[in-house]
C-alpha cells in the first residue's frame, strides 16, 4: 500500500474506500482479514485520522467491514458480499464508460460493435 | 481547548491580526493558510504568549495563555532558534531541560528517521536538514497542542513525506495540531479543517472534507476563491 493519486476535489474518504474495496475484490485483502488500526492506516495513506475513522464507519454501514469491540476492524467473511462489491464496481465502470460514449454521440449498437471489435483486436 | 476571542495585534498603523475569534478542538489537524503577511505567524505567537495582543486574548483550557500553558503547547517558529555552537544532540538536551514532556528516546528515533545524527553541528546544516531538526525536536515533546509555523517550507518532497508522517503519528483524540503553510495542496489530505487568514482577519474556517462532500471544492479551490489566485506550487 499505497501510492495513491488523490483528486483534491473528491472527498478523500470516498477515494480511500474505493482503494480498500478494490484490494478486497482483487484478493489483496482477504475476507475476514483484520484491517490496520485507524492510526496505522492514516500513517500509511498519509491522511487525516478522522478521515480514516469515517472510511471505516462508512465501510461498516455498507457491510464491507465489521468491528469487534476492542479488537479492531475486519473485512466481511461473506463471500457473497465480495461478489456483489465486484459487480457494483463493474456496473460503475460501465456506467461511466457508456456516459462518455453517449456524450460523443455514438449509438448503443455501435458502442456494442466497437467493444466487440476492440476485444478481438486485443485478444490478438 | 485553545481559543481566541476578538484578538488584535497592531504593528505601527497596520493590524497584523484583526479581531480574530476561533476555537480549536482536540482530535483535529488544522491548516492555517494565507499569503505572507496575512497574520498567521503573529496569531501563532500570541497563542503561546510570545507576542502580546493589543486587545482580546488567547485561552487554553479556559485560562489565559502564558507560562503554564507553554508546558502543554509546543510551538515551532519559522526562524531557526538554536545557538550556532549547538549540535543536534545539544538541541535535544536543551529541550530536555526546558520541557517536562520532552522524550529523549523519541527524539533520538526521530533524528534517525530524518537521517540526522546527534553530532551534526546546527550551523553546518542545510535549510532542509534544519527544517527536519526543528520538527524532530518539536514533535519529541508529548504536548497537547502543536503549532507548526511553515514546517514544509523549503524542503524537498521526500523530507516532506517524513514530516507529514511524523505529524500524523502525533495526532491523537486529545491533541490539537496546527500547520501553517502556503503549500496548500500538500496539506489537502492531512488536515481536516482549514483556517483561511486574509489581511489579518479570519476569512473562513471549516471542515475541508465536508466542503468537498457538499460543494466538491478542494482547499486549493477555496484558496483561489478567497485570495484570487492559487497560492504557490507545491515544489
Amino acid at each position: 500500500m499505497p501510492e495513491m493519486e488523490y483528486n483534491a476535489s473528491i472527498p478523500i474518504y470516498i477515494q480511500v474506500m474505493t482503494s480498500i474495496k478494490r484490494d478486497i475484490v482483487t484478493g489483496k485483502i482477504q475476507p475476514g482479514e483484520k484491517l490496520p488500526s485507524v492510526r496505522d492506516l492514516a500513517i500509511r495513506y498519509s491522511i487525516n485520522p478522522n478521515t480514516v475513522s469515517r472510511v471505516y464507519r462508512e465501510l461498516e454501514l455498507e457491510d464491507v467491514c465489521f468491528t469487534r469491540r476492542g479488537m479492531g476492524t475486519f473485512v466481511t467473511e461473506d463471500a457473497g458480499r465480495v461478489t456483489r462489491m465486484r459487480e457494483d464496481m463493474a456496473q460503475e465502470l460501465i456506467r461511466d464508460f457508456l456516459a462518455g460514449m453517449r456524450q460523443l454521440g455514438i449509438p448503443d449498437d455501435e458502442i456494442k460493435r466497437l467493444v466487440e471489435e476492440y476485444g478481438k483486436q486485443e485478444g490478438g | 481547548m485553545l481559543e481566541c476571542k476578538e484578538i488584535t495585534k497592531v504593528y505601527g498603523r497596520k493590524a497584523a491580526v484583526d479581531h480574530v475569534s476561533l476555537k480549536l478542538e482536540p482530535g483535529h489537524i488544522y491548516a492555517m493558510l494565507g499569503p505572507n503577511g496575512s497574520g498567521k505567524t503573529t496569531l501563532m505567537k500570541m497563542a503561546v504568549g510570545l507576542v502580546k495582543p493589543n486587545s482580546g486574548g488567547f485561552w487554553y483550557q479556559e485560562a489565559p495563555v502564558g507560562k503554564e500553558s507553554r508546558r502543554e503547547i509546543a510551538y515551532m517558529s519559522t526562524e531557526p532558534y538554536f545557538y550556532n555552537w549547538m549540535t543536534a544532540g545539544d538541541v535535544g538536551r536543551y529541550y530536555d531541560d526546558f520541557f517536562e514532556d520532552f522524550s529523549m528516546e523519541h527524539y533520538q528515533s526521530l533524528l534517525k528517521r530524518m537521517e540526522l545524527t546527534p553530532d551534526m553541528k546546527t550551523k553546518t546544516l542545510s535549510s532542509g536538514m534544519m527544517a527536519k531538526l526543528k520538527i524532530a525536536v518539536t514533535m519529541a515533546r508529548k504536548a497537547k497542542v502543536y503549532l507548526l509555523d511553515e514546517p514544509l517550507n523549503g524542503i524537498d518532497l521526500l523530507a516532506r513525506d517524513v514530516i507529514v508522517q511524523t505529524v500524523i503519528e502525533q495526532c491523537g483524540s486529545d491533541v490539537v495540531l496546527v500547520i501553517s503553510s502556503h503549500l496548500v495542496d500538500e496539506l489537502e489530505r492531512v488536515v481536516d479543517s482549514a483556517i483561511f487568514m486574509k489581511e489579518g482577519y479570519l476569512a473562513l474556517m471549516g471542515d475541508v472534507e465536508e466542503l468537498r462532500v457538499q460543494q466538491g471544492k478542494s482547499m486549493v479551490d477555496l484558496y483561489r476563491e478567497i485570495y484570487g489566485h492559487g497560492g504557490e506550487e507545491g515544489c
